[in-house]
């Protein structure tokens, strides 16, 4: 008989660092003072800042204590849709930590990063392969920053040609990150409602799309985990009346080496290296968002750009048409290194193949929920798939509430409430990486919960019970800020 | 492939379930002209062994320490990273968690930022610090595009003592918000020169950066006063947060926005990042600022607790009207730098930030004494530019394959400051690498 994973457990209290600590006390080896001391003029000085002073076995025990509070990747299934959750490689970790790549600076001479910027370089290869697109910039610091760094491309193109274009669609599928990018830009978002079947329609996109509109930004797969089957009409549409399509490539993850997205219409799109590639999500970043694209953007991307001129590497500034730069140096190197080392170590085959496994576990997992969950698209899904509370809230449970039970059974809930476009929404991706017998335990337990709401509401409503603490109020916390 | 657990049989039983004949046919409801491709062409697929022996091969091409002596600052630090900072961040806990939007399971991600906030607040003086941007770059054209939305002017004059990269990252930024972009030129003591500032008007914000690219101590105090006459926001920018270990902070010389780059505490240099945005301004501007916000509440019994909170300012609430686009920022690198502060300590970070101090004045006095000029005459914190005469270039060079990067030439940025080197000198470098180096300068 094999009990959930969620059980009750020793968890240690552990107060703020500034509750700890004596005067005098420190977590440091100090170098030594082995030079004259030359005073500063005092009306540069001051105390310096008020920081507890802690002992090494201070720091080390609370932030132990404090790892012990979270659920990450290596502690159970994080299903959580559009995020990608696969598991981490170690060796990624020990190449990005060599002394050679960890302790370079970025100012170095060519002639003493060569093999930084050769791996560089090699990247930026592997993702044009990847994605099919001509030309690579790993500037980006994560998607966000990437899909900003599209908006920017798109607008340096329009300007190129001198159009000034002010409007970019935007599906209601779309991750807020989208518009929000779109807005930074100086762009107006116009939206674009999904059909029924969850993705979008070309005769809605031809209603809207007009000589002042800069492009479009999908999102495929979308968000419902379905892929975006009229997409190539779409692009159509769009490129007829000069605009430009650009595609989130969050959901990268389920069409490795079985899409081409610059043969279905796309002209940029961003990846997300925390995603797709494997590189730890860090409790919200470092991450990195490549942006890719079709020869006709290319002299616009960030200065610098690796170049190979007679087998030697080296940093260019010469195109004078790039928007610029967005990073102070390179982007996140220390993500690239990691992301470089999984794809080595996966390989064509094997980045096919988790694709196709990662769509095989959403498919899976739709198939076993769609009785006792209301799915919101009865059709194949692509690496993840969305159900909502319809049926459990007969019984006045929410979402957010079986969300919540989740937890107490050892799972972190998938994503809830997104899309906008599905009331409750509970969008589960499991990735690749989980087992099937994993699976079935997460099947087993979302199948526990929707009895429970139906024969036991109460333990739902109350949930989480075995977490560190209850569940919290985040709308007090938001109306009287205690930062 | 130990990533992919799935059996010939697992497959077999799930592919039943679904519906479907094989792995390809998942894919089938794809339109023709959207499928499929060729067989990737990339690299075979290796060992972990035979990625470790390539890896060292690429990381063995590199100048780094200990075998390099580098004496470059410019916008990335070396320094000492305790083992216990390295250990601590290799708990997967941290590591492979997400962003903590389940605050219930994430509470050691929330408490840990929580507290990251407060020491980045007491370290520049300010009321409120964000969870963290991407590095100091897009962190200074936050706080620029901050003080155009508080204000709703359309100017920002920036002093071209900031670093030539930031700025560059500013003009990218500005761009298409239509703004103008003033840069205020220098003085010849290596301060930026504000005289300028009397006469613009509509002035939203004025960003300067201390400890400056020349590595002088900007005048915080006077640079403020004439901002908020002129109804400006003063935005100050730093590249290395060592130096608040004991100059006097923004936030007590006035700073309305502080915002910099924290690699120095506790983040290797990494060619350049991941790096840390840090980013703090005062209490009454906080539902303007970029960027993810730990705040403290109660859980169900009463007991403490951390959420993410005022999300009403971010983009998965507000989307096109959010006040930035960020969604993932750098957070285990905050997570690094609270880390590091801890191990420091209050009395830790005044001693190591005098000795870079120290050790910066000790190499400047052995280049005067060996007959050099240092450019500038204003107080400098761990770095400082020098001048030598036409054709070190060469010297330069012979320097570097004896495996000594003597400063960072920054003619390209300033053409008119040619044959001039930035040097940096942090705890790392002992007295006899010092001494070494102006040897070999001078030989």
């Amino acid at each position: 008989m094999k009990d959930f994973q969620g059980t009750s457990g020793l968890i240690l209290n552990e107060p703020l660092l500034w509750e700890k600590g004596k005067p005098g006390r420190h977590g440091f080896s100090f170098p030594r003072q082995d030079i004259e001391i030359n005073e500063l003029n005092e009306n540069l000085t001051g105390e310096g800042p008020d920081f507890p002073d802690l002992s090494e076995v201070d720091v080390v025990r609370h932030y132990t204590r404090l790892s012990q509070w979270n659920f990450g990747v290596d502690t159970g299934m994080y299903p959580l849709g559009s995020c990608t959750m696969k598991y981490n490689p170690k060796t990624n970790e020990e190449q990005a930590s060599l002394p050679g790549f960890a302790k370079a600076h970025p100012l170095l001479p060519s002639s003493l990063s060569q093999g930084v910027l050769k791996l560089m370089f090699d990247l930026k290869s592997f993702l044009s392969e990847i994605t099919g697109m001509a030309a690579v910039t790993l500037q980006p610091a994560a998607g966000a920053h990437g899909e900003f760094t599209g908006m920017l491309l798109i607008r340096a193109f329009h300007k190129s040609k001198g159009m000034k274009r002010t409007k970019i669609i935007i599906p209601d599928t779309a991750h807020g990150t989208n518009p929000a990018s779109a807005s930074l830009c100086g762009f107006r978002s116009i939206p674009l409602k999904s059909n029924k079947d969850g993705i979008l329609s070309p005769k809605a996109v031809s209603e809207i799309m007009d000589e002042e509109t800069a492009g479009i930004m999908v999102t495929n797969p979308n968000t419902l985990g379905l892929f975006e089957d009229n997409i190539r009409e779409i692009a159509d549409i769009v490129h007829k009346k000069g605009g430009l399509v650009y595609c989130d490539g969050a959901n990268m993850n389920a069409v490795m080496g079985i899409i081409d997205m610059s043969a279905i219409g796309i002209d940029v799109l961003h990846l997300n290296l925390h995603k797709t590639f494997s590189t730890p999500h860090g409790g919200g970043g470092p991450g990195s968002g490549p942006v890719c694209v079709g020869k006709h953007l290319e002299p616009f991307l960030p200065i610098p750009r690796v170049v190979k001129t007679n087998g030697k590497y080296r940093l260019s500034e010469d195109f004078p048409d790039s928007i610029g730069k967005i990073h102070a140096f390179y982007g996140n190197v220390g993500v690239m290194i990691r992301a470089y080392s999984y794809i080595l170590s996966m390989g064509p085959d094997n980045l096919k193949k988790a694709s196709q496994l990662a769509v095989l576990n959403a498919n899976y997992i739709k198939e076993k929920l769609k009785k006792i969950f209301h799915l919101a698209y009865d059709k194949p899904c692509m690496h993840e798939c969305v159900f909502s509370d319809k049926f459990q809230k007969n019984n006045k449970i929410t979402t957010l509430d079986m969300a919540k039970r989740l937890m107490d059974y050892g799972f972190h809930p998938p994503t809830i409430y997104f899309p906008m476009v599905v009331n409750g929404a509970m969008m589960i991706e499991p990735t690749e990486t989980e087992s099937k017998e994993d699976i079935d335990f997460f099947i087993e337990a979302l199948a526990a919960i929707a009895d429970e709401a139906q024969n036991n509401p109460d333990r739902v409503r109350n949930a989480p019970q075995k977490c560190k603490v209850r569940r919290l109020d985040e709308t007090a916390a938001a109306r009287r800020p205690c930062l | 492939m130990r990533y992919l657990p799935h059996t010939e049989e697992d497959i077999a039983e799930m592919l039943r379930v679904v519906g479907v004949d094989s792995l390809d046919d998942l894919f089938s409801s794809i339109p023709k002209n959207c499928c499929c491709r060729m067989r990737l062409n990339l690299p075979e697929a290796i060992s972990e062994w035979e990625l470790n022996s390539h890896m060292i091969d690429l990381a063995g091409n590199m100048g780094a320490f200990p075998e390099y002596k580098t004496y470059l600052g410019a916008g990335s630090y070396e320094h000492f990273i305790p083992a216990s900072v390295s250990y601590l961040l290799g708990r997967s806990e941290f590591a492979t968690a997400y962003t903590p939007y389940q605050p219930e399971m994430s509470q050691g991600t929330l408490q840990a930022i929580y507290e990251y906030q407060t020491l980045v607040t007491r370290l520049l003086g300010m009321e409120v610090a964000n969870a963290s941007l991407y590095d100091g770059a897009s962190a200074l054209a936050e706080a620029l595009l901050m003080s155009i939305r508080i204000t709703r002017r359309k100017k920002v004059a920036i002093s071209r003592c900031v670093h030539p990269n930031y700025r560059q990252v500013v003009r990218t930024y500005l761009g298409p918000a239509e703004v103008e972009v003033i840069e205020l030129p220098y003085l010849e003591n290596g301060h930026t020169d504000i005289k300028k500032l009397d006469e613009i008007e509509d002035l939203a914000g004025v960003a300067v950066q201390s400890p400056n690219f020349f590595g002088s101590i900007e005048d915080l105090q006077t640079i403020s006063e004439m901002t908020h006459k002129q109804g400006a926001l003063f935005i100050t920018a730093f590249t290395e947060p060592m130096a608040y270990g004991v100059l006097k902070n923004p936030g007590t010389l006035g700073a309305d926005i502080v915002c910099g780059e924290g690699q120095s505490f506790g983040i290797p240099q990494s060619f350049g990042g991941p790096g840390l945005g840090m980013f703090a301004c005062k209490m009454k501007y906080v539902r303007n600022m970029p960027g993810r916000l730990v705040g403290k509440t109660k859980d169900a019994d009463g007991k403490n607790g951390f959420v993410l909170t005022l999300a009403t300012r971010e983009q998965h609430i507000r989307r096109g009207k959010a006040t930035s686009n960020i969604c993932s920022n750098n957070s285990l690198c905050a997570l690094a730098a609270a880390m590091y502060m801890a191990s420091v300590g209050s009395t830790g970070l005044k001693y190591l930030s005098r000795l870079n101090h120290d050790k910066s004045e000790y190499l400047k006095k052995k280049l005067v004494n060996a007959g050099f000029a240092i450019s500038f005459g204003s107080p400098t914190f761990n770095e400082f530019v020098a001048e030598f005469p036409k054709g070190f270039e060469n010297r330069y060079q012979e320097l570097l394959e004896k495996k000594i990067v003597a400063g960072y030439p920054i003619a390209a940025d300033y053409p008119e400051l040619p044959n001039h080197y930035l040097f940096c000198v942090t705890e790392t470098k002992s007295r006899e690498m010092i001494d070494t180096l102006v040897k070999e300068i001078q030989r």
